[in-house]
């Protein structure tokens, strides 16, 4: 056990494996890429829908039972079967991420535009604001906290899965896991996972702080 | 891309199979998880300092990814079942334990002194004032960690388990989509009555929350 964390430590920080087509740099540059295409086109989907919903209170049944539907949908089953579908190519990994991001973003986006207090809605129509300069100027910032929660949840969940693409022939981080499952080479297995894990951390605490930076001054 | 009903016709038992393994492993996590949960939840809810190191623990652990926790627990537990379980489990405490501790959160303190001035204990008060009180928080979070793990069982395919995960291998390898999508489909079924049941054992559980309507 001790030995073979010995040897995921010096997999980790050898130079070799830094290089190169296969090196961790390169991989981890896909990885990002995958990751960061998947959640910004899963926001442009999902944002206006949550806002929306939120925003006129209808089709709110909707989203709800729509986002319980994606958490229930198997991404490496979806991620197959898109493959089966398409042929080689990048739309199986995309579609699964941006299917997998897209519920927890519409969730959050519609529970923080629901929590916005209704007196403060109708003293903002009271002075004769219209309908978009509401949500634009009043529900979206009060929002925006759960808003970015959602999106945080999203990027995490995207990160973690985007391992997948390594599994229809795809880079990424992934293939460390893929390649090493097949090789039986553990080391390369658990250093793929620990990678992806460190990703995925470093992203959320990345966002989390711009969090903070963004709403200094508004209790959390 | 077609169905090839006869190939479901020809394979029911494996279907059937597959269907039992893939829930017994998912309502196993949600139970493992339910029974680690509650006694932590209990502590962070009452011990405030332990409350952000636990719930920050979970949060970090959900970072994880769920190919990676099984593949880091390969050497722990090897190609096993046990290894489906215990990282099943350890997705669903992030949800349990957040909802529980929010839960217990949610009892107003006027309630808990009034069973305090009533005499009751401590622990008497826990288990019959505020986990009931908490309860459809806590059910909330059940839902999702149960539906989360139904679906999160099929990657599980991977280490060479996965219940109707295997079907998604077995077409993928045989570029025959019929098993991948009967695997989809069947996964979903079973999310969609796992969830209802849960809303159901809800219900009768909470009849106080009941009057309003």
């Amino acid at each position: 056990m001790y030995e073979l964390f010995e040897n995921l430590g010096s997999w980790l920080v050898s130079g070799d494996q830094w290089s190169g087509t296969d090196g961790i740099a390169h991989r981890l540059a896909e990885h990002l890429q995958y990751s960061l295409l998947a959640t910004l086109v899963a926001a442009a989907i999902a944002l206006p829908v949550g806002l929306l919903i939120g925003h006129t209170g209808r089709g709110a049944f909707l989203a709800i039972n729509l986002a319980s539907f994606g958490r229930a949908l198997p991404t490496v089953g979806l991620v197959v079967l898109v493959f089966l579908a398409s042929g080689l190519s990048m739309w199986p990994v995309y579609i699964a991420l941006v299917a997998l991001a897209v519920p927890s973003i519409v969730t959050n986006t519609y529970a923080g535009m629901n929590a916005v207090d209704a007196d403060v809605k109708d003293a903002a129509r009271g002075q004769g604001m219209r309908g978009h300069q509401v949500l634009l100027q009043v529900e979206l910032p009060l929002a925006l906290p759960l808003i970015m929660t959602g999106l945080r949840l999203a990027l995490i969940q995207v990160v973690a899965t985007a391992t997948i693409a390594a599994y229809v022939s795809f880079g990424g981080l992934g293939r460390y896991v893929f390649d090493g499952l097949a090789q039986r080479d553990l080391v390369q297995v658990l250093g793929g996972a620990v990678l992806v894990a460190v990703v995925a951390v470093v992203l959320d605490l990345a966002l989390s702080a711009l969090q903070r930076v963004l709403f200094r001054h508004r209790p959390a | 891309m077609t169905v090839d009903w006869s190939w479901i016709g020809d394979h029911t038992d494996d279907l059937t199979s597959l269907t039992v393994s893939h829930l017994e492993a998912a309502l196993t996590a949600v139970l493992l998880g339910l029974l680690i949960s509650l006694p932590l939840a209990v502590l962070a809810h009452r011990v405030r300092p332990l409350r952000g190191l636990l719930l920050g623990l979970s949060n970090v652990l959900f970072t994880i990814p769920s190919i990676a926790v099984f593949v880091l627990l390969l050497p722990v537990s090897g190609l096993t079942r046990t290894t489906t379980v215990i990282g099943l489990t350890i997705y669903t405490l992030v949800v349990l334990l957040r909802n529980t501790v929010e839960g217990l959160d949610s009892v107003p303190a006027r309630t808990k002194e009034a069973a305090k001035a009533m005499g009751t204990r401590p622990l008497r008060t826990l288990l019959t004032v505020e986990l009931p009180l908490a309860l459809p928080v806590i059910m909330a979070g059940v839902r999702i960690a149960t539906v989360m793990s139904i679906s999160l069982v099929s990657v599980a395919t991977y280490i060479g388990d996965g219940g109707l995960g295997q079907l998604f291998t077995d077409g993928f390898q045989r570029d025959f989509p019929t098993p991948v999508i009967v695997g989809v489909v069947l996964t979903l079924l079973l999310a969609l009555v796992a969830d209802a049941l849960l809303v159901a054992v809800q219900y009768a559980l909470t009849p106080w929350t009941r009057r309003r309507a």
